[in-house]
């Protein structure tokens, strides 16, 4: 869309040395260099730096080893080269950029954890030729030395105004990785503490209860050693307890408190999820509004090991223990062990793994961002805004814009919140109440009997999608997912043990599972998922029986994560929703594989639709020769190549390869054929162009190349036909604006011809053979430059940009005469039609200076442009699309 | 002006001159500058009604009638249910507008255009209906055939009236005093309709039979006036009360060296058919007729022709409008519709072009008590017929058309498509206005 900077980045990609000098830079007879360049290159800013191209670097100062890199975005050892990552690392992690408290503050009794906001820092290492924006943060890890984990994400590049322009951008953009890293830890890091306090918990009773059978057994007034050294423990057991429950509370906290960093934005939606969650958390935390959980955590855990206590409850009560998700807590030794010898959670185990890869994804989109010379990026930038402005009218000549292009266009304008979570389809799911499922799934089974492990299956599934609260913004969206349902995914790793186990336990768990969700928003949820936690956590518990010999696992993260189901159930359990909520939970299994149909369907329309498009409703012929268009071959033998070069093939955007090529192709036409002006005149004022030619190869090579002049060609070039090999109607010239056809000798050859000279007045005929070109003839100025056929322009990607910012300078006139009101409304009532019409001739010539001949382009741009305003948003024009044509003479032009 | 893609050095105008009539594509006087094609039907399209200002309806072989919002081109409704080919369509407006139709299936039915409900059927009828005629003032219709029967607006059979005629009655007309009149293969049979409390009743009046061959057309010229024409090429203007014979031509399209050898009798002349009357038009002045592939404009107040072409089309004319006294419009089976100028000749004296051909009013007062028609017209008609644009866009035979208000037009074509035909700019206009009205709705952009 924009011109002379565009080109300038784009000649970069042609290989060759001269081109203009960057805009931005003093005059060199002014500027010293700062290094030698290694050749000529201009672009090779990076010939100097050990690395070929820009990159991310995670890094991490481990209190172990000191500063390491972790992860480089992209991961190709070719891109750091000789680079020393290590080095840089300590370079960057250098900067401890927040004192952390650790420990104990003064004046608090417990552990305090250090909310660290993110900071932002520009890095330089001249001797490298590396230059790095820095961004710090700081993980929270229950075994890491204050808790606290410090990494930093960098960009790097060898092109210091390259980061410091950028910096809003980068600044922004890694400020939304890292919330979603830090959101994903918080998650893990509540986890970790949740398993942590069980085990206080469970090993506090243990040493109770061992402490009040040694009250017992020895006498009252005097203390044992052993005793005492049991007491003490116990007391520091409970300290521990203290502690982690205030930890806990901390970490609820965390959404509420005062954000000093601009740009640190949560998702509303994902805080009073937290809220939420941690507020459960708390719950169980919280000793005195929660007692009754935690004596029932107690039974539960006394329930799997001390098989003493299921005598004392009731049936139900009983049943309940049975089906809950019991995490076996272990029995913590009294000193945890903070050695060097001790393995440190890695980055992935650090963070939940949704997140951890959602903020991959994220910076993996940042480093292709930011590929490219800052020219590049700039003028990028300035078209995305100018075309962001133009949105009424993108539709002309240039490519939709993607919603998320927007957004990550301008990091300050618009920052939304980031959040790896897709709440739509969150809410949307838990609307449904029915959990859509990937996959191929056939709506076979439907009596409930076999249908309970049928769906269990289907949750298996499932699970390999999602933990506790899934969807991804950057992956395909074919991920459906559950409800925000914690659940671990950790299962999802032994699907089998769970299969075996399915069939035994579907006719309590249906029932007992869905008593405990008096949380009305879980009864909403999907319900027949209800049953599966429970089906899981049974699981859990027999395989963590088996392993159960020794009480003193070592803490695993793997083994952690497995354990996190009991904290789905909510403590206290409300039986009278048994029946209710049994019976919707049948209506929802025999729904569930219906419930497939509507999301593939939707699915099925996103391809299909450009088929139809293109099969149309025309005769037989031609949706053969459409197919044929499409990648796959089979009908036309001759398949050239060059074919391949049409921008329109398959009905995809257009590429930037592709769109040089088509430039390239246009210009050699403009060259080519001194009446190219006129051909370009039809097509821009919407008089449709058939090309005739008996060689299919340069047919269609003629109308890939002048289908870039085609105004509104639709998302994937519907109004472009390429080759045609049967008599068109009238109905075909209003669909196709740029038509190939065959020229064949023979009865449909001479049928075709007929229609040829039938509709000659609607259309103009470029003879790829003779060379010739029948159209009315054109006298305007406007495409002079544009089909200037002694043009000094010599690359296609260059008249590509040149047309683009000529059709754009129309577009916007077209825009400006559409949407001007007394153009074609009367200013008063006295004014006649005849009033409006002198005015709108006077305004296209005197103040968009435009001939008669040009008036009809910005005419023609200007009916499309209203069509597509009135129409184009309610999406349900069910009138056939009106075809304007004026009665000119047309005259025929010879090479 | 197909010669240049065959790689031919000849330039255009020498292939114009070879053709019949070519105004070319500079068409300044043409305002239909928009089109839109209607698609639904699946076979011949033969019937236009206008239901009202934003409506029709067409009706076709393929025994399915659509309703057009003429103003915006969607399909408005589908009526289905005649399971054979629609042979005569009305509309009905006594009190709501309903849609008679008729079809080769022997059925009659009502519909209802706002709903597209089915309201009444008749089936099992003795022959098909070949056409219809509403009677507003007396909220009853007729329709013929084989035979004539007089229907009541809800369907209920008034009167029957059978006819022992292979041809049986190809179309009907209003006249003044509650009569209609009747075609009738070589006849015009005037009825009369009386009331008597509830009942209507219908006696045969008189038979009017003055033409040599079949009548094909039949037309009202004004309230004391009707026009009909035959297949053979005579138009006869009738007096509506007492039913005498006011003008009598016969269109020959005679070339004028056979001006001496004129006789009643044509033999070597014309085939029937390249005279034959397929459509009458009127305004109440100007009778415009459909011969063969020609357009003949007669004046029933000279009773004499008023202009004409021979080779007004490529093929047969089908159908003909009188827009106003001086504008005509034609389509025909060649596909294409043309428009019509009637001028003033421009010099007297000028040659007459080599289209041009004679026209003779024929001395059969021998049998006709009517002396004022037998005013032969030596003299060239006063007034031009000038080409002032085609339309093209069917790619079969055109059918029929209505004239709809603002300058719009609905063709019907063998092609199984309408065109809705408009004026560009008056649309463009229409759709900024729109463009505004949207842009408040909305707010702004």
């Amino acid at each position: 869309m924009i011109g002379s900077p565009d080109v300038v980045a784009f000649t970069k990609e042609d290989d060759d040395g001269q081109s203009t000098s960057d805009p931005w830079a003093i005059p060199e007879e002014f500027s010293i260099p700062l290094h030698p360049l290694a050749d000529s290159n201009p672009w090779a800013k990076t010939s100097y730096a050990k690395f070929t191209k820009d990159f991310i670097l995670i890094s991490e100062f481990s209190e172990q080893v000191g500063p390491q890199p972790l992860l480089s975005i992209p991961d190709d050892p070719k891109v750091c080269g000789s680079f020393d990552l290590n080095y840089f690392s300590l370079r960057i992690m250098s900067v401890d950029y927040q004192a952390s408290f650790v420990g104990h503050p003064p004046g608090s009794g417990y552990p305090r954890l250090s909310f660290v906001e993110d900071s932002r820092v520009v890095l330089g290492d001249s001797k490298e030729g590396a230059f790095a924006y820095v961004h710090h943060l700081t993980l929270y890890d229950l075994e890491a030395r204050g808790f606290v984990r410090p990494f930093c994400m960098a960009y790097v590049s060898a092109d210091e105004r390259k980061i410091m322009l950028q910096f809003q951008e980068l600044s922004a953009r890694f400020s939304k990785a890292s919330e979603c890293l830090k959101a994903g830890n918080r998650r893990a890091f509540a986890k970790e503490l949740q398993r942590k306090l069980r085990d206080l918990e469970y090993t506090h009773s243990v040493l109770q209860r061992e402490e009040g059978l040694q009250r017992e057994a020895g006498p009252q007034c005097m203390y044992s050693a052993h005793a005492v050294e049991k007491a003490n423990e116990l007391a520091s057991v409970e300290k521990s307890i203290y502690e982690h429950r205030d930890l806990l509370k901390q970490i609820s906290s965390y959404p509420h408190r005062p954000r000093r960093d601009p740009q640190a934005v949560a998702c509303q939606q994902c805080v009073s999820e937290c809220e939420e969650l941690f507020g459960k958390y708390a719950m169980i935390a919280d000793p005195l509004s929660c007692t009754n959980g935690g004596q029932k955590g107690g039974d539960d855990a006394q329930g799997h090991n001390g098989q003493a206590v299921k005598v004392d409850i009731g049936e139900d009560e009983y049943e309940r223990v049975q089906r809950r998700p019991s995490y076996t807590p272990q029995l913590i030794k009294a000193k945890s062990a903070k050695c060097f010898d001790k393995r440190l959670k890695t980055l992935q185990e650090l963070c939940d793994h949704t997140f951890y890869e959602a903020t991959v994804e994220s910076l993996k989109e940042t480093e292709r961002s930011f590929r490219g010379d800052l020219c590049y990026l700039h003028t990028r930038r300035l078209d995305r805004v100018l075309r962001r402005k133009q949105r009424i009218i993108n539709f002309l000549f240039e490519e939709e814009l993607c919603e998320d292009d927007d957004d990550d266009l301008d990091g300050r304008a618009t920052f939304r919140p980031f959040c790896a979570v897709n709440h739509a389809v969150d809410n949307s799911r838990l609307f449904n109440g029915v959990p859509v499922v990937l996959g191929p799934e056939p709506p076979k089974r439907f009596d409930p009997a076999s249908d309970t492990s049928h769906t269990r299956d289907l949750m298996l599934d499932d699970n390999n999608l999602k933990s506790s609260c899934i969807d991804r913004e950057f992956e395909t969206q074919t991920c459906s997912e559950k409800p925000h349902f914690k659940c671990s995914n950790q299962k999802s790793s032994k699907p089998e043990v769970l299969d075996a186990e399915s069939d035994s336990t579907p006719d309590y768990d249906r029932k007992t599972d869905l008593d405990g969700e008096s949380n009305k928003e879980w009864a909403k949820a999907a319900t027949d998922e209800d049953g599966r936690p429970e089906a899981l956590s049974e699981e859990t518990t027999r395989k963590d029986g088996c392993e159960k010999d020794s009480k003193f696992v070592p803490m695993d993260a793997a083994c952690c994560m497995a354990h996190e189901g009991f904290l789905d159930n909510p403590s206290d359990a409300v039986p009278h929703l048994a029946v209710h909520l049994q019976s919707a939970q049948i209506l929802v299994v025999n729904q569930e594989p219906q419930a497939l149909l509507p999301l593939q369907e939707d699915y099925t329309v996103g391809s299909l639709c450009s088929e139809n498009h293109r099969a149309g409703p025309l005769g037989d012929a031609v949706s053969r020769t459409s197919a044929e268009d499409g990648s796959d071959c089979t009908m036309s033998a001759s398949t050239g190549s060059d074919w391949s070069a049409s921008p329109l093939g398959n009905g995809g955007m257009l590429t930037l390869r592709l769109k040089k090529k088509a430039g390239q192709g246009a210009l050699r036409f403009v060259r080519q054929y001194p009446f190219a002006m006129q051909a370009l005149w039809s097509l821009l004022s919407g008089r449709t162009l058939v090309v005739l030619g008996a060689d299919e190869a340069r047919v269609r090579r003629l109308v890939s190349a002048l289908a870039i002049f085609v105004p509104a060609p639709g998302k994937c070039g519907e109004r472009v036909q390429p080759w045609l090999c049967c008599p068109f109607t009238m109905t075909d010239l209003h669909r196709w604006k740029l038509i190939g056809l065959q020229r064949v000798a023979s009865p449909t050859g001479s049928s075709m011809l007929f229609s040829l000279s039938r509709y000659s007045r609607y259309i103009s005929i470029l003879d790829a053979d003779q060379k010739t070109l029948r159209c009315p003839p054109y006298r305007g100025e406007l495409l002079a430059n544009m089909a200037d056929h002694r043009t000094y322009v010599r690359r296609g990607s260059t008249y590509y940009l040149h047309v683009q910012s000529t059709l754009c300078r129309l577009a916007a006139k077209a825009f400006l005469f559409t949407f001007t009101h007394h153009l074609h409304l009367p200013v008063n009532a006295a004014e006649g039609p005849d009033g409006v019409e002198a005015r709108r001739r006077c305004f296209l010539q005197e103040q968009l200076g435009l001939a008669e001949d040009d008036r009809q382009i910005v005419l023609y741009l200007s009916h499309l442009i209203t069509q597509h305003y009135l129409h184009a948003a309610d999406g349900r024009n069910t009138a056939a699309p009106s075809f304007n044509f004026n009665y000119t003479t047309s005259v025929l032009y010879k090479i | 002006m197909l010669r240049w893609f065959f790689g031919g050095r000849e330039t255009q105008s020498s292939v114009e001159k070879s053709g019949v009539l070519c105004i070319g594509e500079e068409q300044p006087k043409n305002c239909f500058t928009e089109l839109q094609v209607l698609k639904g039907h699946f076979d011949i399209v033969r019937f236009l009604v206008q239901i009202d200002d934003f409506r029709c309806a067409s009706a076709g072989d393929d025994g399915l009638v659509l309703v057009w919002n003429v103003e915006t081109g969607e399909r408005v409704q589908e009526l289905r249910g005649h399971s054979q080919q629609i042979t005569a369509m009305a509309v009905l407006r006594c009190g709501d507008v309903r849609l008679i139709t008729a079809s080769s299936d022997r059925s009659l039915s009502l519909w209802d255009p706002d709903t597209g409900n089915r309201l009444q059927t008749v089936l099992d009828l003795q022959s098909s209906v070949k056409c219809i005629l509403v009677l507003e003032w007396l909220s009853a219709w007729i329709s013929g055939g084989q035979e004539l029967c007089v229907w009541s607006k809800d369907f209920r059979l008034e009167c029957l009236k059978e006819r022992h005629s292979d041809t049986g009655i190809s179309s009907l007309i209003k006249l003044p005093k509650n009569c209609v009149a009747a075609a009738v293969d070589k006849t015009v049979v005037i009825y009369k309709l009386t009331a008597s409390g509830n009942a209507l009743s219908i006696v045969e009046i008189c038979c009017l039979a003055d033409h040599q061959d079949q009548i094909r057309a039949l037309v009202n010229v004004n309230d004391a006036m009707f026009a009909s024409g035959s297949h053979a090429g005579e138009l006869i203007v009738w007096d509506a009360l007492d039913y005498n014979v006011l003008a009598y031509q016969h269109i020959l399209w005679e070339e004028p060296q056979t001006h001496a050898a004129q006789s009643n009798i044509q033999t070597g002349g014309p085939k029937t058919s390249e005279m034959s009357i397929q459509h009458l038009a009127s305004n109440g002045n100007l009778v415009a007729a459909a011969v063969g592939s020609g357009v003949y404009v007669f004046s029933v107040a000279t009773k004499a022709a008023v202009a004409y072409r021979k080779c007004a089309h490529d093929s047969d004319v089908l159908h003909i409008a009188l827009l106003s006294d001086s504008e005509l419009m034609s389509c025909s089976e060649d596909g294409s519709v043309r428009m019509w100028e009637i001028g003033e000749l421009p010099l007297a004296g000028e040659p007459a072009s080599p289209g041009f051909f004679g026209m003779w009013t024929l001395g059969r007062s021998s049998r006709q008590a009517c002396p004022t028609s037998k005013q032969t017209s030596d003299a060239a008609p006063n007034k031009t017929l000038e080409l002032t644009g085609d339309l093209i866009g069917h790619s079969g035979a055109v059918q029929m058309f209505v004239a709809l208000p603002e300058n719009g037009l609905l063709t019907c074509s063998a092609d199984h498509q309408l065109i809705l035909w408009k004026n560009g700019e008056k649309q463009s206009c229409l759709r900024s206005l729109a463009l505004f009205r949207k842009l408040e709705e909305n707010g702004g952009l």
